[in-house]
């Protein structure tokens, strides 16, 4: 296994310098200008030529990629041309609000969409299957904006349960504030993710419960309870987490409708802001980032297939 | 041996699973009795700004922001109060009798944040780098013989030439003030943004430099050792006397998202809400909606002079006379109780204002059928007019579609072009013909302090490719009134050459001024005394329990 883990890592270095040099020439090919940015609205030609050279805009692109290589190299990801702060120092400062808000919301999926695509399946064609589905659909369709203001509007305003905006770390504040702020955007995001797990696993579920060692289990007199989360649930898992992983990796790496409705400064306001603003060091940390997370989420997922079915062995 | 494994991991998660959801559960219901118990922080001010800070250098950027956070730590030299007049600030002044030499006293208890005193040769270096950055300081130092510390707390600017405008400014307080920065911070470039680390200043705030989150998050403690003026405040001079321990702004990108944290009590001051959402505002008892910024702001359209067709002065005419300001105010602010048409380029509350050379047409339109004779006078070819359109920024995006249609009717071809803002402030800067990546034509805002006067508003500069402001016209006639402008000393010697000005400016059509709007700002009853003035401030304001 390690031996596996240790080439699938390795196997996405290439795609990361892809990555790298398709961002920074994308980048640097794209309308915009980071010193008109900052010069802002009163600045002459000559000033924005020497803000250019002090950034180091006014040099050869292959020298400005080279200069960035090599600061990789040695785990440095740049400054920010707008804050002057480590890029590092700004991703990390948004990670915690994102990624906290991420496990939240997919354990809250999680939590409610299995069981209801589990029942769906097990009460197929039934009323509770069409109510489970319908839901679905709408969880579906719509926009998790409006679901946010909806649930703002009850819980913020109406009742005046909750905050409306806002964000407290676990780290500095603890549990209690954290998840005070934190539940509405996690159920503002879970929407999309219930409807979605549900729907698959109401899928899976209906494959597997068609099989003959289901039958065999209902002969062997085992309860509708025990057939239908020890045998088939088990069974129909693997393409459940599928959904699940990549929808976690969608959620690390920023979703700015939430993080804007809610005011959370997480890592898709940064990288929103970061494209805005023409912050090339920023983006491009944040885009490599990204996608060593979607490697690494994607190999947990494979290897956690293991613990369901363990038929599956990696070589 | 899977199995057995996999059932205990199974038990395992089935046990951490409901434990997770009852420490939701009792975190949850733990918080909520928390929060309606939570005392009010009475010291603790919460505002939400028109934009997040992300760049911390108020020399270095324009940007409106940047000036706001400026004032927060920094102080001027000179303040400038609601009479247009230039007061002492940090320093008190004299002039010699010829005018050729200023001299500023520092007054006493003036302290850097880091405990340091400030001395006049941190106003030097303060004053030289403004200078070299602002395009108004530009000018006074081509007036400018020698600039220096004659003891610490005496600075000495000396003219090799007159110049009557040193005071005004200087005690200009919108884009680019002259903030006043230790020595060892104003030596850097003014191509060489602050650092975080540089943000220390002898204002009535300090900045909070743990607590800092670029674009999101900015905190200012009030500064114990600072000594305010003992006049009362108004606009940015007399006394900056804080009333809070604390001033956080919180930047919100969503407009329904600060309405809602308004309306709930979570922050205290909105400056800019959005005008569609007022009236949800204005419905609520405990809010004050109140403009702050009475001079608010002027819109504008601007040419490129370099191209055709607005290289040519009877084309730029035919585009003026086909101009009405009413409806491109309507298209952008909506409500006429916050924008009013003007026909002044300096503004139509200041002491410069007058209408002089505009065309009636103006205000309300009805000169459509003069900018057709026009154009047909200037035998135009049907050139398209590359308009740039900025799709992203509400307070710039209606103008070009409205002022389209207008040049269309009077018989114009328009290219209009959608792009984001910084696109378009990328490409503005482009002198290249339109047809390679170049421009006719875009519009934007101005502060009306940034425009109150020909020395300080950029559309009036006629230095050309080199020197002057996007668009760049060639003008040494406008330059020389505006030299004569700078050495008139009475009011109404100024008042008559910024008529003359304003003449020769709409005869060449080097801006059209599409009116003015003032946006009102959103409080809670708990704060009182808030300054009205030209740029937001935090001094002066009181939160009640």
């Amino acid at each position: 296994m390690f031996s596996y883990c240790l080439r699938r890592t390795l196997a996405a270095v290439p795609v990361m310098v892809v990555v790298a040099l398709f961002v920074f020439l994308l980048l640097r090919l794209s309308p915009g200008d980071p010193a008109a940015i900052i010069a802002g609205d009163m600045a002459t030609p000559e000033q924005l030529d020497r803000i250019r050279e002090t950034l180091g805009l006014n040099q050869p692109i292959y020298i400005q990629f080279f200069h960035w290589s090599g600061e990789l190299l040695r785990g440095d990801f740049g400054t920010s041309l707008m804050s002057n702060l480590p890029v590092t120092q700004l991703m990390a400062q948004r990670l915690e609000p994102t990624v906290s808000l991420a496990l939240l919301s997919i354990a809250l999926s999680v939590v409610v969409a299995v069981p209801m695509g589990v029942i769906a399946a097990w009460k197929h064609g039934s009323l509770i299957d069409n109510a489970i589905m319908s839901l679905s659909v709408l969880g579906f369709s719509v926009p998790v904006f409006v679901t946010g203001y909806i649930l703002i509007k009850i819980f913020a305003i109406d009742l005046g349960w909750l905050p409306v905006q806002g964000f407290k770390r676990i780290s500095q504040d603890g549990f209690g504030p954290f998840i005070q702020h934190a539940i509405l955007p996690a159920l503002m995001l879970s929407t999309i993710y219930i409807a979605l797990i549900a729907r698959m696993t109401r899928a899976s579920m209906l494959d597997v419960l068609g099989e003959d060692y289901i039958r065999t289990a209902h002969a062997k007199g085992a309860s509708e309870k025990r057939v239908l989360f020890k045998h088939a649930l088990r069974n129909a898992g693997v393409p459940i987490l599928e959904v699940i992983g990549t929808g976690f990796a969608l959620m690390i790496t920023g979703v700015v409708v939430t993080e804007s409705v809610f005011n959370i400064p997480g890592l898709g306001r940064l990288t929103v802001d970061a494209i805005l603003s023409r912050d090339y060091p920023v983006i491009q940390g944040l885009i490599l980032v990204t996608s060593g997370v979607y490697v690494l989420i994607n190999l947990a997922i494979d290897l956690s297939y293991a613990l369901l079915d363990p038929r599956i062995r990696y070589q | 041996m899977a199995t057995p494994l996999s059932r205990r991991f199974s038990m395992a998660r089935r046990r951490l699973l409901g434990g997770m959801a009852m420490m939701a559960l009792l975190s949850t219901c733990g918080a909520i009795s928390s929060l309606a118990a939570a005392p009010a922080e009475a010291s603790t001010l919460r505002a939400v700004m028109h934009s997040g800070l992300r760049v911390l250098d108020p020399i270095t950027t324009t940007a409106h922001i940047t000036r706001d956070h400026g004032y927060m730590i920094w102080d001027t030299l000179l303040g400038m109060d609601d009479q247009f007049q230039p007061q002492p600030q940090m320093a008190d002044w004299s002039v010699s009798d010829d005018g050729m030499t200023y001299t500023f006293t520092l007054r006493d208890g003036l302290k850097w944040h880091d405990g340091g005193e400030v001395t006049a040769s941190d106003a030097v270096a303060s004053f030289k780098r403004w200078a070299a950055r602002d395009g108004g300081g530009q000018m006074l130092m081509d007036h400018v013989a020698s600039v220096e510390a004659t003891d610490p707390q005496t600075m000495t600017l000396t003219l090799s030439s007159p110049f009557a405008y040193v005071l005004e400014l200087m005690a200009k307080p919108s884009s680019v003030p002259l903030f006043v920065m230790p020595a060892r911070i104003a030596s850097k470039s003014p191509d060489e943004t602050l650092t975080v680390e540089d943000q220390i200043g002898s204002g009535p705030f300090k900045f909070v430099a743990d607590e800092y989150d670029p674009g999101n998050r900015v905190v200012y403690e009030k500064f114990e050792d600072y000594v305010p003026r003992k006049e009362p405040a108004s606009w940015t001079a007399g006394g900056k006397v804080v009333n809070v321990d604390r001033v956080e702004w919180i930047n919100m990108s969503d407009a329904q998202t600060a309405l809602n944290a308004l309306n709930s009590g979570e922050i205290d001051f909105l400056e800019s809400p959005s005008v569609d959402l007022l009236p949800v505002l204005q419905a609520n008892p405990d809010l004050t909606i109140e403009k702050i910024n009475e001079l608010g702001s002027q819109t504008i359209g601007r040419f490129n002079f370099l191209y055709p067709p607005f290289d040519d002065p009877k084309i730029r005419q035919a585009a003026l006379m086909a101009m009405d300001q009413e409806d491109v105010l309507a298209s952008l602010v909506g409500n006429p109780e916050f924008y009013s048409t003007c026909d002044s380029m300096y503004g139509c509350q200041t002491p410069l204002a007058t209408d002089a050379g505009a065309p009636d047409s103006l205000a309300t339109g009805g000169g459509t059928e003069a900018a057709k004779k026009l154009l047909e006078e200037a035998g135009y070819d049907g050139t398209p007019v590359v308009m740039m359109q900025p799709t992203d920024a509400p307070t710039v995006s209606p103008q070009p579609v409205i002022a389209a249609q207008l040049l269309r009717q009077a018989g114009f071809t328009v290219d209009l072009q959608p792009m984001d803002w910084q696109t378009l402030v990328t490409r503005r800067a482009s002198q290249q013909p339109p047809s390679e990546g170049g421009w006719n034509m875009f519009f934007t805002n101005w502060y009306i302090p940034e425009v109150w006067n020909p020395l300080v508003n950029p559309m009036l500069n006629g230095r050309g490719k080199d020197g002057g402001w996007f668009g760049w016209p060639d003008d040494a006639e406008l330059e020389s009134m505006r030299n004569e402008f700078a050495k008139a000393t009475s009011d109404d010697d100024r008042k008559a050459i910024a008529e003359r000005i304003q003449q020769h400016a709409f005869e060449q059509v080097t801006y059209i001024p599409l009116g003015e709007y003032s946006i009102p700002a959103a409080w809670n009853n708990d704060l009182s005394g808030i300054l009205h003035s030209p740029v937001p401030v935090f001094w002066n304001i009181t939160k009640s329990e």
